[in-house]
């Protein structure tokens, strides 16, 4: 359904020093530098996955995006979606995709949703039996009744961004590319975005593919992730599998029922992330986890513990200073004979 | 790369079915922003202050041809004719490319250029509908026997409205793309409706510039855009005029087409190579 190999985008970028002397230099003679935006990546995505394409601001998250829906032409690579070539355009591919961003918005502003949906029918020829029967479903799930007669404007953020999706879906996509749908929305309007997106994925079996700094999202949504760093793929594989891999260690959150001491919490023979009177959270290797569970609950007064694997923030942190060090490293080798 | 399946329904067709929707719903856009169409139509009233400046010189005697009614006559039908071809996609492209949303809408399975034009062609009734009292007293001031009587005339009016209309909308297409290259395509434009304003007859009828100007302004695309039309509606011209005129116009309306389709081809394909 979507394969990428050996995908490449350069930009060729313009330099120039700061200063009054440079801008002039530059007007007669342009400084040109290479960005490697995305640098050779591979990866094939099987018809109805949810999958969340991490990496840090730059790392080349939304270029690769760009390329599969075909708005940027890879330097060099294969890409290819639903069997078609991105880059071509051709009508069938561009009637089943749809690229939804949580920054920038496709609804009339001055015109209620309603005509925005008519719009969409129209753009993507969709049978009015059929939109109606989508249209349907999607007010019903996104309860938009009630929104959708009403002018853009006069919408909040969230109910906007129900709109947004259901515009985005009366044609009914077969791949759908979410970029930080849920930038800017309160909690309980991002846990229903991600609770209609993943019910949407499971009764269409349509594609996702997330991008999203939010780790609630990627954690909800996401059993699989590509991680991006500078251009290149450092993961791709299952969430819980990146996780287990970057950081084994177990968060133990304890719950007392009276203070500990310093040194009764560094008798448990485990890292201290955070210590008051009512809580302890330890980060605890896997093999000794049960030593140190049973360390705690006979020397401290404990009312309740949870044993959770470390937060995805950690864990990306960890993988991206790993990527960090090596590139680090090869930059600098070691002089001969160290 | 793997083979690509075949399309399974042609492009043109899902497109002219659109097409009704993508009006209405235009128009359903010019409605809510009826008070700014109003206050535009306000401010378009150059013709009237130069029919006031022009009324109060032939006052003192006939410039050329023209005494105070048949500049009564010219200035309200420059203005209808202005008011009827107007078009704001340079402005619509310019921000959309400067906002990023321009992406989403390369990303339909419809050209935006069809959007951009029938939301420009949505407005055209509520433009009638507020010109058409102007015009009305255009001729009650100037006086019927100031404009033709002729309907073949008439017919071809309407047809040199229209490209003119067709014309200004894609030579703002085509600067309004050129922000995909340069950032400062609303100052070409600048350049454009200033001559605009000096070259197609919206100051001062053409006939009134010295000789070796209207020599080279003949070759310009500007008289077809406003004085041809106009002079079309006041019987100013010949058949034989008439017919030559609406050849230069479709030529320059091809000319336009090709400039417009070249530029957006290229513009598409920075925008493929740089992002937006």
């Amino acid at each position: 359904m979507i394969r990428v190999r050996a995908l490449r985008k350069h930009y060729q970028v313009h330099e120039r020093p700061p200063g009054l002397a440079a801008a002039l230099r530059s007007l007669l003679h342009r400084r040109y530098k290479t960005v490697a935006a995305v640098d050779g990546i591979d990866f094939d995505i099987a018809p109805g996955e949810r999958v969340g394409f991490l990496g840090p601001n730059g790392a080349g998250k939304t270029t690769t995006l760009k390329m599969l829906a075909g708005l940027l032409h890879p330097t060099a690579g294969e890409a290819s979606v639903l069997g078609f070539e991105p880059r071509r355009r051709d009508r069938e591919l561009l009637r089943s995709i749809m690229l939804v961003t949580g920054q920038k918005q496709q609804l009339l502003w001055d015109l209620p949703p309603a005509d925005t949906f008519e719009l969409n029918r129209a753009i993507y020829d969709v049978p009015r039996a059929q939109f109606r029967r989508t249209l349907d479903e999607l007010v019903h799930e996104l309860d938009l009744g009630g929104l959708i007669e009403k002018p853009t404007r006069q919408l909040s953020l969230g109910e906007r961004m129900k709109c947004e999706l259901a515009a985005a879906l009366v044609h009914g996509p077969k791949v759908l590319f979410l970029d930080e749908p849920t930038i800017g929305l309160d909690v309980t309007m991002q846990a229903t975005v991600r609770r209609f997106v993943k019910a949407y994925n499971e009764r269409t079996g349509a594609t996702v593919i997330l991008t999203s700094h939010y780790m609630e999202d990627v954690v909800a949504l996401c059993p699989r992730v590509i991680v991006i760093d500078h251009g290149k793929l450092s993961w791709d594989g299952a969430l819980d599998e990146l996780v287990r891999g970057t950081r084994p260690e177990k968060r133990v959150a304890l719950r007392l029922g009276a203070p500990a001491s310093a040194s009764q919490v560094a008798a448990l023979g485990a890292k201290v992330i955070e210590h008051d009177d009512a809580h302890v959270v330890l980060q605890v290797e896997v093999a000794q986890l049960s030593g140190v569970l049973s360390r705690g609950l006979a020397s401290l007064a404990v009312d309740d513990l949870t044993v959770e694997a470390a937060p995805l923030e950690d864990v990306l942190s960890d993988l991206f200073r790993r990527g960090r060090d090596e590139r680090a490293a090869r930059a600098e080798p070691a002089e001969p004979g160290a | 790369m793997s083979a690509r399946p075949a399309s399974t329904r042609s492009g043109f067709a899902p497109t002219l079915r659109a097409v009704p929707t993508l009006l209405r719903i235009g128009f359903a856009g010019v409605v809510a922003y009826r008070s700014e169409m109003i206050v535009w139509i306000l401010t378009t009233n150059m013709p009237l202050v130069m029919l006031a400046l022009l009324r109060a010189v032939a006052a003192e005697g006939p410039v050329g041809r023209f005494d105070a009614a048949r500049f009564t006559a010219y200035y309200f039908a420059t203005l209808v004719v202005r008011l009827l071809t107007s078009a704001w996609v340079v402005w619509e492209l310019v921000y959309e490319i400067r906002q990023g949303t321009l992406a989403a809408k390369l990303l339909r399975p419809l050209s935006p250029l069809v959007p951009y034009a029938t939301d420009n062609l949505a407005a055209l009734p509520i433009r009638g509908a507020l010109v058409l009292p102007i015009a009305l007293v255009g001729v009650l001031w100037a006086g019927p026997e100031r404009f033709t009587h002729d309907p073949l005339s008439w017919l071809a009016f309407v047809v040199s409205v229209a490209a003119a209309w067709a014309v200004t909308f894609l030579v703002m297409l085509a600067i309004g793309t050129l922000s995909l290259r340069w950032e400062s395509s609303l100052s070409i434009y600048d350049l454009w409706i200033a001559a605009y304003f000096v070259f197609s007859g919206y100051l001062l009828p053409l006939e009134l510039f010295p000789p070796r100007v209207l020599a080279v302004v003949r070759w310009l695309p500007f008289r077809y855009l406003l004085s041809f039309p106009v002079e079309i509606a006041l019987g100013a011209l010949s058949r034989r005029e008439i017919l030559l005129g609406l050849g230069a116009q479709l030529g320059w309306l091809a000319a336009s087409a090709l400039l417009a389709h070249l530029i957006w081809r290229d513009g598409l394909r920075r925008f493929a190579a740089y992002g937006g």
